[in-house]
């Protein structure tokens, strides 16, 4: 036997590595492979054509990518806004009660993600809650943002927040105070030992809760489904329809290929120019 | 060192934390250009004061008076001064031109200005040119060191604070920092404020060092006037190593140990003293031949002997009450007795130093 095959490391992993290959690598091949099959069939056993690609822009299906793209994006912002103060907060301020914190943000979790959403069309539907509350209280009533994309934006940022939030409060905690003190001693105002100190030296975590979260929003799909209602159509709704209710693999492979593309080279472009051991100088 | 008025004065400084005072009652005047040392063992209060001094906490009580002017209310980020941090604090984000800069850039000063200040800062530290661009966690310790010390000129402070910045390195290379950390007090000619909680590295650096125990300044002199009239038998002990005798006093010129009952010619009993402690720093004790014919004299046997380096160091159990004397001398003064063997050791009334309790 050939001295690798007997390493116990590489035994030990071949389950795993079996599992992963027809569990994971399999199927995404063939989803690739799909890709460029002919439109409506359903083997993979035809000649390759590049139709699916094309259907792409010419079935204006770039409108969804583009839509998804966007709000991916607001929400990442919006959740950078949302969560630093409260990440700061846990790391460095709110001392035991941070845990109360984390109990509080991780709860809903083990809730289905579908149900709680439906409890925000609750609370925002004509008359629902907040309607109908701020109407019998003051008289006036609420905007109404339900089956809108502002709707859809709140949902992506509630839903997501833990994933932006937990790896900001590990990239905070790693900012060592004695810096922030050293920076002041020598002359900075708070926003300069922001701008200088703090923010550089947290931005793995800040890295790391936006692609987290940009990657989710971007495949999101129950969000736009219940808050949005009709109001846009998502990326990740589209490749459902195809391979569910139009029974068109080819076209929902293409989607997805076209999307997993992005993601990655997303993320693989953005790891090699930011080094985060660099950052966080360990080099 | 000038007469006028002090740089900094501290009234009456105390800090509380909570139950705890951590300093209880200081008061002190720093010269223009003077290098003082704050020596104390670790929870003397020497960190909290340099804290306070820094204006990275403030004082429960007192005043701190920069130029005549009370800074107590002043932030960190607003006082001219700046401290090099016992970790350094380097950001390691930054290369060691970054580093450097931090300051000026804070200050506003264009990237041209910063980058020449940081070349030149680097040659006074001698630091090489080409670290410029070099990431900081890639310098050695005293490279480091180094860096975080033309940062902090880098600000220009009026008074500059040390807390400790020795304190991780190797015992080589702390010994040529501190006399190049001298040169460059020398050559900027700005206020050093240090401190640390080793009194020999005090020595070799100060102008004058204070020494701190429990919140509170024991003895505030030049390194010779603590080396040779140390205040107590802690300013006396916190030197190193010495051989200390509990005394009560007979007349004038002599005192009679309390273990041994053995009595003793002293240069002078100090003024109301009764009852103390006899200091003998071991390198002014001799040891055989030599010794007898000294006033002062103790009999016993070699204990044991240990080689310091350039120096040797004798143990001679008293043979009148047990007690372990310590006696150095230099390599080509070496005593030549085997262990066991009766010996007589002796020291010169003028060389030995009588302290109160």
């Amino acid at each position: 036997m050939r001295s690798w095959l007997r390493q116990p490391g590489l035994i030990s992993a071949l389950p795993v590595a079996a599992f992963l290959l027809v569990g994971f690598a399999g199927p995404l091949l063939m989803v690739i492979g799909f890709s460029f099959m002919p439109p409506r069939t359903f083997s993979l056993a035809q000649a390759p054509t590049l139709a699916n690609f094309t259907s792409v822009v010419t079935d204006s299906y770039y409108v969804s990518f583009f839509w998804s793209v966007s709000l991916a994006a607001i929400t990442v912002l919006l959740l950078l806004l949302v969560s630093y103060p409260i990440a700061y907060g846990m790391a460095k301020l709110f001392g035991k009660w941070a845990n109360l914190v984390t109990v509080l943000v991780v709860i809903p979790l083990l809730v289905s993600e579908n149900i709680r959403l439906f409890g925000w069309v609750l609370f925002l539907l004509k008359n629902g809650i907040l309607d109908g509350s701020l109407k019998a209280l003051f008289g006036l009533g609420a905007p109404q943002i339900l089956y809108s994309v502002p709707a859809i934006v709140l949902g992506l940022v509630y839903v997501y927040l833990p994933f932006m939030l937990f790896p900001l409060v590990i990239g905070l905690s790693l900012v060592p105070d004695v810096l922030k003190e050293a920076a002041a001693d020598m002359g900075a105002s708070r926003l300069q030992i922001f701008r200088e100190v703090e923010l550089p030296l947290a931005m793995p975590g800040v890295l790391i809760g936006s692609m987290l979260t940009f990657i989710l929003a971007l495949g999101s799909l129950a969000e736009s489904k219940i808050l949005g209602g009709q109001a846009i159509v998502m990326i990740a709704d589209d490749i459902e329809s195809a391979f569910t209710f139009a029974q068109n693999w080819p076209k929902g492979s293409v989607l997805s290929v076209l999307l997993i593309a992005f993601s990655g080279a997303l993320v693989f472009f953005l790891f090699r120019r930011v080094d985060l051991d660099r950052i966080i100088g360990r080099r | 060192m000038t007469d006028s008025q002090p740089i900094l004065q501290l009234k009456n400084i105390v800090k509380r934390f909570g139950e705890f005072t951590a300093v209880d009652g200081i008061d002190l005047d720093i010269s223009e250009g003077e290098f003082f040392t704050i020596v104390g063992p670790s929870g003397s209060g020497k960190t909290t004061i340099i804290r306070l001094l820094v204006g990275l906490d403030r004082p429960s009580a007192g005043e701190i008076l920069l130029n005549g002017a009370c800074i107590n209310d002043l932030p960190a980020n607003r006082r001219p001064t700046c401290m090099v941090f016992q970790s350094l604090a380097l950001f390691p984000h930054k290369t060691v031109g970054g580093n450097i800069e931090f300051p000026l850039k804070i200050a506003g000063a264009p990237a041209q200005r910063r980058r020449e200040r940081a070349v030149e800062l680097m040659e006074l530290l001698r630091l090489p040119v080409d670290y410029y661009d070099k990431h900081v966690l890639q310098c050695s310790g005293g490279e480091q060191q180094r860096i975080a010390l033309a940062r902090a000129l880098a600000f220009d402070p009026a008074i500059l604070f040390f807390d400790e910045p020795l304190s991780a390195l190797d015992y080589r290379l702390r010994k040529t920092l501190e006399k190049e950390l001298k040169d460059i007090h020398r050559e900027t000619g700005k206020t050093f404020v240090y401190i640390t909680h080793s009194l020999e590295e005090a020595m070799v650096m100060s102008d004058r060092i204070g020494i701190m125990r429990d919140g509170r300044m024991v003895q505030v002199g030049t390194p010779h006037a603590i080396y040779n009239r140390p205040r107590d038998k802690f300013v006396a002990q916190f030197m190193g190593e010495v051989n200390t005798l509990q005394v009560s006093k007979i007349d004038e010129r002599h005192v009679r140990a309390r273990s041994s009952g053995d009595q003793f010619e002293v240069a002078a009993a100090l003024d109301g003293f009764e009852q103390g402690f006899l200091i003998i720093r071991p390198e002014v004790v001799k040891i055989g031949s030599s010794a007898e014919t000294l006033a002062n004299r103790v009999s016993g046997t070699l204990f044991n002997d240990y080689s310091l380096g350039s120096r040797l160091q004798y143990q001679v159990r008293s043979s009148n009450d047990g007690y372990h004397w310590l006696v150095e001398k230099l390599q080509d003064e070496a005593y030549e007795g085997a262990l066991d063997e009766e010996v007589v050791i002796g020291w010169r009334p003028e060389d030995s130093i009588l302290v109160a309790e």
